[in-house]
């Protein structure tokens, strides 16, 4: 591989659209309380069900760490990865799951349901998410995203200059 | 690897910092947080040790606003600085879009900066990024201690590539700002 940046990766709203569907079905039929997406680099793709009334990007960056973390402790007792976690709190619990080696799904669930239904749900959408991401950077590696809009660059120069003063 | 979400209209651009232990790269985050308006970040995360030495990593979101209908973001990160938490350091350069290096201007770290640096481009090498393509600034910090390295000698070992660098003192928020919004602007060009 030619040594670069690295590269962007971008999605339109029929992406959007399509993933939205397969989590709002992961809700409904696990009977979760919210699912979120998040990249291996820490950023918050996307979230469905109750908004969760924490620091999502916070969050997003840690279970991307999380993730990251789990998956040194893997090679190190020899396994290629663990492709989900689950961590059990008192009143809600989440899992996650590994979605094409680029992003995390997190489910967050209460005692509503049970974590056997959960796990069983999520392998459905991960499947329906692996196909939905492999057409997203399928396309991201081969085709230019639509571009920024021109002013874009200056505009956000200025902003800049006004954000980061003494 | 910036994020541009299309259906949401936001973009997400990570900024890491590196930089031999001890250098200042937590307090360049710490000086952020506390002078930007608070409407426009998020909380700082510090995953520490009870000494106060950097574990993980330590997260800043900061929020430029809307730009031409993209809301757009920067995370910033900073690595652990010392040198056995090697696997850390590497998870958080993954994705990255901007680097600023901390090094510690002090004469007897500088073969510790030496070795940050080479360890910066080796990790980078490993996710096949490469530094030279990356928007990549410098800041020589501490330059109010007595005992420090002339500008000159740490650009000879640190800086062949003539990337921006500025003079700071973290501790008073000296060149802070002005690391950031060099490598803020570079990052931003690499999306235009």
């Amino acid at each position: 591989m030619k040594p670069s940046g690295a590269p962007s990766w971008s999605f339109g709203p029929s992406d959007s659209e399509r993933i939205e569907e397969i989590l709002n079905n992961l809700l409904y039929e696990s009977n979760a309380l919210c699912a979120l997406l998040v990249d291996r680099t820490g950023q918050l793709v996307t979230t469905v069900g109750e908004q969760p009334d924490f620091d999502s990007a916070a969050f997003a960056s840690l279970t991307a760490a999380d993730f990251s973390a789990n998956d040194q402790l893997a090679a190190l007792i020899g396994e290629e990865d663990f492709s989900s976690l689950f961590h059990q709190g008192r009143s809600e619990s989440m899992y996650l799951a590994d979605v094409g080696k680029r992003l995390i799904l997190v489910v967050l669930f209460n005692q509503q349901t049970t974590l056997g239904l959960v796990r069983i749900k999520i392998k459905d959408a991960v499947e329906g998410l692996n196909r939905a991401f492999e057409e997203v950077f399928g396309r991201a590696e081969g085709v230019e995203s639509p571009a920024l809009e021109r002013g874009f660059v200056d505009e956000a120069e200025d902003e800049i200059d006004r954000l980061f003063r003494e | 690897m910036s994020m541009i979400n299309y259906a949401s209209r936001e973009i997400n651009c990570k900024i890491v910092y590196y930089g031999p232990g001890l250098g200042g790269k937590t307090t360049n985050l710490e000086y952020i947080y506390n002078k930007v308006a608070p409407s426009t970040r998020g909380k700082l995360i510090s995953l520490a040790t009870e000494t106060e030495r950097t574990l993980f990593f330590d997260f800043l979101p900061v929020d430029l606003g809307t730009i031409r209908g993209f809301k757009t973001r920067f995370h910033l990160y900073t690595v652990p600085g010392q040198v056995y938490y090697n696997a850390s350091r590497k998870l958080i350069l993954k994705g990255v879009d901007g680097v600023v290096f901390v090094a510690d201007s002090q004469i007897e770290r500088l073969d510790a900066n030496i070795e940050s640096m080479h360890n910066l481009y080796e990790n980078l090498a490993e996710y096949g990024y490469d530094l030279r393509q990356i928007p990549f600034v410098i800041q020589y910090n501490k330059r109010d201690l007595p005992n420090v390295s002339s500008v000159e000698e740490l650009e000879r070992h640190l800086n062949p590539d003539r990337v921006p660098a500025y003079e700071g003192v973290a501790t008073k928020g000296l060149g802070v700002f002005d690391t950031l919004k060099a490598v803020a602007k570079l990052v931003i060009k690499s999306l235009g």
